[in-house]
């Protein structure tokens, strides 16, 4: 058994604690708007200049000024705040925002990320807020298949693709496992896969640290 | 008298020549301002240097701009665009010259043109190829950036209220970058949905203080309400 990608943002949204400030990155990652628990009050950013973003509009609430970094229209909540670019890329910089969920499409052993472009040739590079995001959030949480469609893993001694930041990762939360990068060692946090965390371990080719029992009491 | 108010679109884009680098405000549709776009496509102006987070994304007026071939280079964020290949196709057949600046560095290289600081130093983007060959330096065991302030000929900004001396507000997500492109260009250019008397808009509520502004249109497709209003009490030059 595996997690779904509605699964895997249900199990992100646990771990965003109440009082939180929160970007979440395009795809996934905004799956876990969805899932943020009932009795939290949680504030979401979103990068083109509005804090308090709310769900997606509907037909009757559609506002043609009002859309998320993903060029969705989307709705703000009562206490929300709207500012420009150069604020809103403080708050990322300046770390005053809590965490961040952005999708990937490697992460290395040491938690580097590389989510913006691959290296194909017909490719459009576009960053867009990726390299802010993940240097600038106090907790960067990402979020990805743990393999790919040939069944390659995708975390990595080294990421072939151009970096977005380096040794930026705090958790990696996959249809598999859910991992923390801490002092070196990658924990493993929580176990969704058959498979052990040593047979894991040798699938990924990457030494995994078993603490569920110690993460499961706290 | 200051009067920042000019009578078209035409006139407010007046002066922007062949090679100028010019900011256009926008992230996606909001905030684009297409009035002015489009007086720049009618001028014939080439050569443009473009400065936009979305380069030919968010609008049919600045897809044009570029499939018409009107921009040399773009400074961007992010130029891909869902459902439109037009920068794509330049791109891949070496026409566009392309900078590509994560959004938050644009963002700050603007502002810090507006602001009279040459150069900072930032995190973003280093050990990345976005940022190779840029000098960099530690601070508290950290290394940091060196990004230069980007400066404009012009900027093209979309607000929505202005009062005759260029106070502006803007609407929810459509502020993203004007009020910094303003600051940062040497003739900065607003389109508003309406123009109100000096005096009605709330000091404690306007965005961008008229000292930026040079030059204000009126948009010819909002409601029309302000002008009249203003134009009733002798306030639009």
């Amino acid at each position: 058994m595996t997690l779904s990608r509605q699964e895997i943002a249900a199990r992100v949204a646990q771990d965003i604690p109440d009082g939180s400030y929160v970007n979440l990155g395009i795809g996934v990652p905004t799956l876990v708007a969805d899932f943020l628990p009932e009795g939290r009050e949680i504030v979401l950013h979103t990068e083109n200049g509005l804090l308090g973003m709310g769900p997606a509009a509907s037909a009757e609430e559609v506002d043609e000024d009002l859309i998320n970094a993903g060029k969705i229209y989307v709705t703000e909540v009562p206490g929300a705040s709207y500012f420009h670019h150069s604020d809103s890329f403080a708050m990322m910089r300046g770390g005053h925002l809590d965490y961040c969920v952005l999708g990937a499409f490697q992460v290395s052993v040491n938690g580097d990320l590389a989510n913006w472009r691959t290296n194909s040739p017909a490719a459009i590079p576009g960053v867009g807020g990726a390299m802010d995001l993940a240097l600038g959030a106090r907790n960067v949480f990402v979020v990805m298949d743990l393999f790919t469609k040939t069944g390659q893993s995708k975390l990595v001694p080294f990421c072939d693709y151009p970096l977005t930041a380096a040794e930026c990762v705090d958790r990696l939360y996959t249809d598999h496992a859910v991992f923390e990068f801490k002092d070196g060692e990658i924990r493993v946090l929580d176990l969704f896969t058959e498979m052990g965390v040593d047979e894991l371990s040798r699938r990924l080719g990457v030494p995994l640290m078993d603490i569920r029992c110690e993460a499961g009491a706290s | 008298m200051i009067r920042k108010q000019v009578a078209s679109p035409e006139a407010a884009v007046a002066g922007i020549g062949d090679g100028a680098v010019v900011m256009v405000g926008g992230f996606g549709p909001p905030g684009q301002p297409v009035e002015l776009i489009e007086a720049v496509l009618d001028s014939g102006a080439k050569d443009l240097t473009i400065i936009n987070n979305n380069a030919a994304a968010g609008g049919e007026a600045i897809a044009r701009l570029f499939a018409d071939k009107r921009v040399a280079k773009v400074i961007c964020s992010f130029p891909k665009a869902i459902g439109s290949t037009v920068f794509d196709d330049l791109y891949l057949a070496g026409e566009i010259e392309l900078e590509l600046v994560p959004q938050g560095t644009l963002a700050e290289r603007i502002r810090a043109a507006g602001a009279g600081i040459a150069a900072f130093y930032t995190r973003t983007g280093y050990g990345t190829e976005l940022t190779q060959g840029k000098p960099v330096q530690k601070f508290g065991g950290k290394t940091y950036v060196l990004e230069e302030a980007l400066h404009a000929d012009f900027a093209l900004v979309k607000a929505y209220q202005a009062d005759p001396w260029g106070n502006l507000t803007y609407r929810k997500t459509a502020r993203n970058f004007g009020p910094l492109m303003l600051a940062a260009a040497k003739t900065a250019v607003v389109e508003v949905d309406e123009i109100v008397p000096l005096g009605a808009i709330d000091p404690e509520h306007v965005v961008t203080p008229g000292i930026y502004v040079d030059r204000v249109v009126q948009a010819s497709s909002a409601s029309g309400v302000g002008q009249d209003r203003a134009m009733m009490e002798g306030v639009v030059a």
